[in-house]
Parts: structure tokens; sequence; C-alpha cells
């Protein structure tokens, strides 16, 4: 069986791995949303806190001998709790000046942690195993899907809607989005607003380090995976926009599948077609597609 | 040109004549001055437009390219491959500019970060670029069919000419009329918008001159090292332009030169010693400038001489 | 240009000549530059090109020095070594600065092609001996061949001669080629591939991944839909033992082969026999073949814990060669060394009866090796059986297909 001349087998691999791939960036777009939401700050060391969460999980496994499992729930924590301390220490000194030193000091701040982790590791990558309970492939008949890929897409799509939730729906979540629009107005109704902000900052950091546990049995953990990802994450914000928790979610699923079928049809534009595509919003939609026009 | 500038003009053209004879590695001397100048273009935007670009590697790498490749493969005299080079860093600039401008502040460091993270990723698949190999073995040539510049020292002028040609132009947009309008643009640009100025075609002018000399740097590296690689499109290499600026002093006309000199030779005398950590100690110092040190060497020094600068982003 | 090249070589002869009556004078009037002689050892320190040369490398440099006696025509001898991170840029300004500034007599090992070639351009500018042992390209002896030049252990054209020509001859007819993109991966895909077409092959597809690629599945999966036999590797260290993991998770192994192209040994001990059993690889040495192999890996594998790959003992073989040049010619002169070092044989542990011909080509037998099972093995690092010595001449390129300008036809 075949589509458009690719046997399906390939077809729907590459479409397994685009969701993947659109998995993290959804994961991560979501994170940077929620983070430039109350704080208005682009986190550039976004992509080193989920190289973090993958190095958490490497190391829980390497010198506690803790699985998987117990590194998707430590991860979050631990790297969520050194976004904590960051916040505390650094950004809190800049919210009143200009964003664009917010980009700059997490710029710094991704150059500093690679450079430590590059110092540790080396560039080349550390295998991660598959947890057991996933290993293995499933023979569909038609494709073999590999257990742990596919799970990756169900559990990030579960963490991504599980954050819609608690933004949109919660009394949790009226209070963040009121704080979005109007910090003293929250704060004069006696909501401890920098504790917020710091509580959000760590939330957004703990959602990367998922993504870095969910991403190191898939590809090899290495220091530099970080800035790889966090460029194309930053155009997967710019097309998207970020007025809308579900419209990065929906981005960045749905740029990872193009990439995937970028694979199958033309491999050599694969890395440069998201890229294409933000130059094209820009031309017809600057706001992005699910943004608000200021 | 007031006192102090003049001062410092004159200090260093001084500086730069006689610096391949103090016993200074020339190479070294050539590629910290092709970084001041990659600053200096950078800091036209940054430091008096108000315009953080996150992808100037991009014009920086596709110049050398370009250099490269117009001299080795169609055998270009050296000038002509720079003039070559610059032009398509203009063309370029004006591309990815037109599209940046459409979005302010934030946004628009991360679109000019992910386009020239296209121009990365074409650069590694083209054919012309020599993908992970780089374009290797590139003549210095005869400047102007008549100088030799596989000697040294007449490579050593040519690059300072170079920037002095550089700087000097830039000196020249910041103090006429367009560079006031740009200055306007920086401090509030509603407020420019409604006095009648074109601000985004002020934006984008700024934008192509901006790329041009960077190409210009980015061609002259190239000539001097005889190769151009990924390094130089890649985004390490817009983030070290970045603290080239922020060090020395965004919105200064010497800070770039002295942040360029200070990185190069940080780089230089670390890479040895301390291996990876070089990259731990940028990220320090841009934290640390970001939080404590905001107007960098030349703005602080210049506060500290009496004057106040304004000094923004 | 060609001009140039026949005049530096004609000089060189000259000076090889004269050499022998002023050898007198130059010994006493201190011969040897800067007083002590200084070698290089450049190569991917922590990148996934670390295990094959890296600090092994540098530590076989060292045991060379160390046999040889610590100095060479009494004059100290001193290894330096830098990480060129797999980046030409990287390593064309080290190769610049060691030659300009650090007096740096010859740089050694040098792995990814690419690097290879930018470090080789400038050690043909500063006219300083270079010996490439880590990169693979068959460039370095044909375009891009200088007179200062040696490239000591293994090529493109061996392999793809060696490791392709074997299984076409099993019946491995329809490839697809996974290629690291860039010198050295698209010379190994070149030569493999004509090796293929000469043997009634067929190429079906190629594709391509950058250096130090992270995930390989989605190539894996362009391998599976060419439906061709064999998928050949033309990747190298971290890469191969990346790609041979993820055809392990799409199943490609249930209806494909692999085919490892270049494989070092510290490959297999990563990847594990279970994995690697049966496959074949074309080596330039095996630190197992016979006593003084056996000897120098075991003092090697006492400091680094890993047994040297051919890469390292070549390291420690052309060390002890180029030191043997000096003191041979009284100098350590370039042009008078590498005349010396273009008539002399080499005979030591790493290579018997090689010699260094006009295009830098070091000649030496090369070995077709199968990987063994797990149940062959029968102690730690016993990976190979020998499957077929293939004699120098046969091993690499002729000179008469050489493209090397330095080659008089």
């Amino acid at each position: 069986m075949e589509i458009f001349g690719v046997p399906i087998q390939a077809f729907l691999g590459q479409l397994l791995l685009g969701l993947v791939n659109g998995s993290f960036y959804a994961m991560l777009s979501l994170g940077l949303a929620v983070i430039f939401g109350l704080l208005n700050i682009i986190n550039f060391s976004h992509g080193a806190l989920y190289m973090m969460g993958a190095y958490v999980a490497f190391l829980a496994l390497d010198l506690l001998g803790l699985g998987f499992w117990w590194s998707l729930a430590l991860a979050p924590l631990i790297v969520g709790g050194f976004g904590i301390i960051i916040e505390r220490l650094l950004m809190r000194w800049i919210y009143k000046l200009d964003h664009l030193y917010g980009l700059l000091l997490t710029f710094g701040l991704a150059l500093i942690i690679e450079g430590v982790y590059r110092y540790f590791f080396g560039v080349s990558g550390q295998p991660y195993p598959v947890p057991d309970a996933l290993r293995g492939a499933t023979d569909l008949g038609f494709m073999i899907l590999p257990n742990y890929r596919a799970f990756v897409v169900l559990a990030s799509l579960i963490v991504c809607l599980g954050t819609w939730y608690v933004i949109e729906r919660t009394r949790l979540g009226a209070y963040l989005r009121a704080g979005t629009e109007n910090p003293q107005l929250v704060q004069a109704f006696g909501v401890n607003v920098p504790l917020m902000v710091t509580l959000t900052f760590g939330f957004g950091v703990a959602l990367a380090a998922i993504g870095g546990v969910l991403a190191a049995p898939v590809i090899q953990i290495n220091p530099l995976m970080g800035s790889n990802i966090i460029i194309v994450v930053f155009a997967v914000v710019v097309i998207g926009g970020m007025g809308s928790i579900l419209g990065s979610i929906l981005t960045g699923l749905g740029l990872g599948v193009i990439e995937g079928l970028a694979k199958v049809y033309y491999a050599e534009a694969s890395s440069t077609v998201v890229f294409v595509i933000m130059a094209i919003v820009l031309m017809v939609r600057p706001a992005g597609l699910f943004g608000k026009e200021k | 040109m007031n006192n102090k500038t003049a001062v410092g003009f004159v200090l260093l053209v001084l500086l730069g004549l006689v610096a391949p004879y103090t016993g200074a590695y020339p190479i070294f001397l050539m590629k910290a001055l092709c970084f001041a100048l990659f600053a200096c273009a950078f800091n036209l935007l940054l430091g008096f437009t108000g315009l953080l670009s996150f992808g100037h590697a991009a014009f920086f790498g596709t110049a050398g390219y370009a250099a490269a490749y117009s001299i080795k493969a169609w055998g270009f005299a050296p000038e002509l491959g720079i003039l070559f080079a610059v032009t398509t860093a203009a063309l370029l600039g004006w591309a990815i500019g037109s599209l940046a401008i459409r979005r302010q502040g934030i946004y628009f460091a991360m679109i000019t970060l992910a386009m020239a993270q296209m121009i990365y990723f074409i650069c590694l698949q083209a054919k012309f670029t020599g993908a992970e190999d780089g374009l290797q073995g590139v003549p210095r040539g005869k400047l102007f069919g008549y100088f030799n510049l596989e000697d040294d020292i007449a490579m050593y002028y040519m690059v300072f000419a170079n920037f002095m040609i550089g700087f000097l132009l830039i000196y020249r947009t910041v103090h006429s009329p367009f560079g006031q309008v740009l200055k306007a643009i920086r401090e509030n640009e509603a407020r420019a918008l409604s006095l009648g100025y074109d601000v985004d075609k002020h934006k984008l002018l700024a934008f192509v001159i901006s790329a041009a000399l960077a190409g210009m740097a980015g061609a002259t590296k190239t000539i001097v090292l005889g190769f151009e690689t990924l390094t130089d499109v890649n985004w390490p290499q817009s983030g070290e332009v970045v603290l080239m600026t922020l060090i020395g002093g965004i919105g200064t006309m010497f800070g770039p030169v002295v942040g360029g000199f200070f990185i190069v030779t940080l780089e230089n005398e670390l890479a040895d010693k301390v291996g990876s950590w070089v990259q731990v100690i940028m990220g320090a110092i841009f934290v640390i400038c970001v939080l404590a040190f905001r107007r960098g060497i030349v703005g602080e020094l210049t506060a500290l001489f009496g004057r106040k600068k304004d000094v923004a982003v | 240009m060609k001009r140039k090249l026949l005049a530096t070589l004609v000089g060189t002869a000259l000076l090889g000549m004269v050499s022998n009556l002023a050898l007198a004078q130059t010994a006493k009037a201190g011969a040897i530059s800067g007083d002590k002689v200084i070698i290089g050892v450049m190569n991917d320190m922590a990148g996934l090109y670390s295990d094959i040369g890296g600090p092994g490398s540098v530590e076989a440099a060292r045991m060379a020095v160390q046999d040889f006696g610590g100095k060479v025509l009494g004059k100290p001898i001193e290894i330096l070594s830098a990480d060129h991170q797999n980046k030409p840029d990287v390593g064309a300004t080290k190769a610049r600065e060691w030659y300009d500034t650090e007096g740096v007599d010859m740089i050694v090992d040098v792995p990814t092609s690419s690097v290879a070639i930018s470090v080789g351009k400038v050690a043909a500018e500063k006219k300083r001996v270079f010996i490439d042992t880590g990169g693979a390209t068959k460039a370095l002896t044909n375009e891009e061949c200088n007179p200062y030049m040696v490239h000591y252990a293994y090529d493109t054209y061996a392999l793809a001669n060696g490791t392709g020509k074997a299984i076409v001859q099993q019946g491995g007819k329809t490839w697809f080629f996974i290629t690291a993109d860039y010198a050295f991966g698209k010379a190994l895909e070149a030569d493999t591939a004509a090796v293929v077409k000469a043997n009634g092959g067929e190429v079906k597809g190629v594709v391509r991944h950058p250096l130090n690629a992270s995930d390989f599945s989605s190539f894996m999966l362009q391998a599976q839909a060419s439906k061709a036999q064999i998928v050949g590797l033309a990747n190298a260290g971290g890469d191969t033992i990346n790609s041979v993991k993820a055809a392990n998770e799409f199943g490609l192994t249930k209806n494909q082969s692999l085919a490892g192209l270049l494989l070092f040994i510290t490959d297999i001990h990563s990847l594990g026999l279970k994995t690697a059993q049966g496959m074949m690889l074309t080596s330039a040495w095996y630190w197992d073949a016979n006593d003084e192999t056996r000897k120098f890996s075991r003092r090697f594998f006492e400091k680094i814990k890993r047994m040297p790959t051919f890469d390292q003992a070549a390291v420690y073989s052309a060390v002890t060669t180029y030191l043997k040049a000096i003191k041979a010619v009284g100098t350590d002169d370039a042009d008078k060394v590498m005349a010396d070092l273009k008539k002399t044989k080499i005979n030591d542990m790493f290579a018997k009866n090689g010699y260094i011909r006009q295009d830098g080509r070091m000649m030496h037998d090369m070995y077709l090796m199968q990987v063994k099972t797990p149940q062959e093995s029968k102690y730690p690092w016993d990976y190979y059986k020998l499957k077929a010595t293939i004699p120098a001449e046969q091993a690499f390129q002729s000179l008469a297909l050489s493209t090397c300008p330095m080659i008089k036809k």
C-alpha cells in the first residue's frame, strides 16, 4: 500500500515522528507562553532547562538507579525548583527594565547551563533506555509502531490539555489570567502576585523538564539538545502567537506533523519548513495565527 | 565631533596604525578588528535604533560565504569579492528586515533569530557552501592587483582600512538627520510615527546598512583566515556580537570596538586553558552586564568622567 | 599552481641531495628549531569521535616519545594537544597558531576529514609536517595532496574496497546509503557506490544527515522505504552507533542488513557483540593480531582502560617514524624530514614493510575482519576474526588513478 508513491509504513512512521517532535514543540511553547503571559519575559533558557530535565533522568538512573517513572515525577520538581531559584535570585531585578533585557539575561543563563553540562558530559550523546513497560514495537500490520513513541504523544497531550484546563477553567487559572491583564488590580484583591509570578515561572520550567524526560529515551541526551530545539520553538511561538494556550498546543503539534511530512516528500526542506511557514505567516497575519494584534 | 570623541578617534587611528609593530600576533589583530566592525554594525541597530537583532550571524556568515565563493570559484579579486559579499548581505538584510520589522521588541528578536537559523540550515545543505566542510583554501590574492595580501602586514592594513570605512560610515549615519530619526524611533516609536516619519522605512534602511556592514566584517574575516564555515552563520555567533556590544557599551561609538577586542582576547586567552568553561564565562558576563553593568565599559567610563550619557536599549 | 608545486618538488629533491653535504654544518648550528621538537596531537577530545582518537591518541604519542628515549639528537621532545571539536575553522586556526607562535614541528592524528583538509592547507602554507592518521577521505592524497602531508592509517578507498566489495560479493546487490554530510561521509559513499556498481550492484538512494545527529529514526524510515537489501552506513563513531540502534528500534533489520563502512573497535565495544555480531569491517590494524601488537595494547590498556583503536596505534607509529626521520637526517627541517620519510621503509608493530608514496599515502596491508559472535569471543575485547589480508597495493588506490597534482604522469 502506498500514499503518493511512498510506502504506507514509511509515511505513517514519519507522521508519528513528526507528532513526537510536535509534542515537544507544544510542551515547550506552552511553557514559554505561560511564562510570557505573566512575566513578559521570553525565556531563552527554556531549551537549557528542557535539557536539564533529560539529564535529571540520566543521572537518576546512573547514580541512584531510579528508573524512568521516578524521573518523570522528580525532574519537574527538581528543575522547577531550580527555575524558582533563578526567578527569585535574578529575574526579579529586571522586571522594570525593557523586556529585551529579560531575553539577554536568560540567554546568558542558557550559555552558563549548557557550558557546565558540556564540561561534565562532553558534546556526544548519552543513551537512555526506553522504560521496560514500553519497550518494543507493536506490529499493526500496516506499520510498526514503536510503543514508547506512541506513549510520548499521548503523555504530552495529557500534560498540555491538563495545563489548558487549569488555566482556562479553574479559579487558580482565573487569577493567573487576571494577573496577565492587570497585576496591580489582582494584587489589590489580596492575591500575592510576586508569589504567583514565581510559581508560574516554576511551572513553565517544569513543563520543559517533563519534555526533557520524555525526550530522553528517544534522542541522545546531549548538552546541546536544548539550543537545537529552542529556536524552532521560537518560530512556533511567532507562528502561533502567544495569545492562546490552545493555540500554542495546536501550532506545536501541527508544525511537528508538517516537518514529518516534509521528510517524506522533500527531506531537504524538513529543517527549514517551519521557518518558511513563519515568514509566510508574518506576511499574511503578523500577529500570528492565534495572536491578538496589540 | 566633540572633543572627547575626537580624542578617542585619534587614539583609535594611532593604535590601529602601530598595532602590527607591537609584536602582537597579526592574525589575532585582524580577527579582533573584524569582530569590532561586526559589533559596530550591530550597535547601529541596537544602540541607535533600539532594535535587538538576534540573527546578525546570518549576514556575517552569508557574506563570508559570498566572498569565499566568488574569490575561489570565480576568481574575483579581494576588493570585488568584498563588494559582492556586502551586496549579498545587504539584499539578505532587506529580505529579513522587511519581515522582522512587522513585529516589535521581543518578537523582532525572535523573528531575526529564526530567520537566521533558516539561513544556517540553507548553508548546511546548499552545494556552494561545502556544508560542514566549509569553503577552504580561499586565496588572499592581490588588492587592486597590486598589494600582495599574502603578506600579513599588507593584509592587516587592508583590514584596518575596512574597519575605518565601516566605523566612519556608522558615525556619519548616526550623526545625520537620518540618524536623529532613528534615535527618535528608539526613544518612542509611537511619537516618531505621529510626527509623520515613515518609521518602517527608516527601520528597514538602518537594518540594511547594519547587515551590509556586518557582511563587510564577515567577508574581510574570510579573506584573512582563508576559509568560511558554518560557525559564522550559527546562532552562538549572533549571541557573541550581542555580548560584545553589551559589554563595550550599547549606544556608544567606541563601545563595540572595545567589546569586540575584549571578547576576542578573552576567547583567545581562555580557550586552551578552560575549555568549555569559556561558554560559562560568556554566559556569566551576560548575566552580570544585564543585572549590574548595563552601560558597558565605555558607558561606565563616560559616566565616570562626568558626562552623563543616555544609554538605552 | 601546478608550476609552483612542481618547483617545490624539484626544490625538495635538490635540498634532499645537498642535505647530506650540509648535514655536518647544520647539525652543529642547532639543527633543531627552537632547540626542541614539538609534536601537536589534534583531534576530537570530547565529542562523538573522542573514543576513536581523543585522549588515547595523546597517550599513544607520549608512549612513542617515551619509547624513543624522550630526546632526539639530544634535544627534548614535547607533546601538545588540542581539541578541534570537529570544526574545520577551529582546526585551521589552531594549526596556524601552533606553527606560527608555538613552534610546533609536526601535527598528528586529526580525524574528521573536513578538519584534516583544512589543517593540510595550513601545513602546506607554513611548510611544516602533518601526518594524518584519523581522517579518512582519500582526497588527502588526491586533489588535496601536498608535499608536507602524509596520510598514514587508512582511507575511504580502502574501506570501500574492503567492506563494500566483500558484501556485494556475498550477494548484497542493492544499496541505500545513510551518509554523514561532510567530506568524509560523501567520499566514503562515493567510493563504496563505485565499488557496488563495478561489481554489478545498484544504489537505490541516499540520505545525508548532519554530523553528530541526535535521532536517526527518520533516516531509517527512508532507508526502509527504499527496499534496498543493504543499508550502508557512511558515517563513523557515535553516529554509526546511533544508526544501528535506531535501525533496531524500527525493525529495519528484519528485512534489510546494515553495513557499517567504518567501524572502530571502540564502536563494537559500545554496541556489544549481540548487536554487532557478524558485521564485516575493514581495519588497518588489530590489537590482538600478534605478540607485538598485544604488548603495545596491554600497556595502552593500563592507562586508558580501553584497547587501542587502529587510529591510536597509527599515532604511535607515526610519531616514532617521524622521530626516526629526524634522527636520520639530523634536523627537524620539514623538507629534509619529508624526503627521508618518503624513502624509508616502516617496520614496527603497526605496519610491516610500509612505505610512504609520493602522494603522501602510507602503503601497508589492510585487513578484512568479521565481528565474532558472543559465543566465539573468549575474553574481553576479543571481537574480530580475520577473513582476509588485503595487500597494500590492492587495498589502496593505485597511483595511476590519483588526481594528486604532485604526481607526474
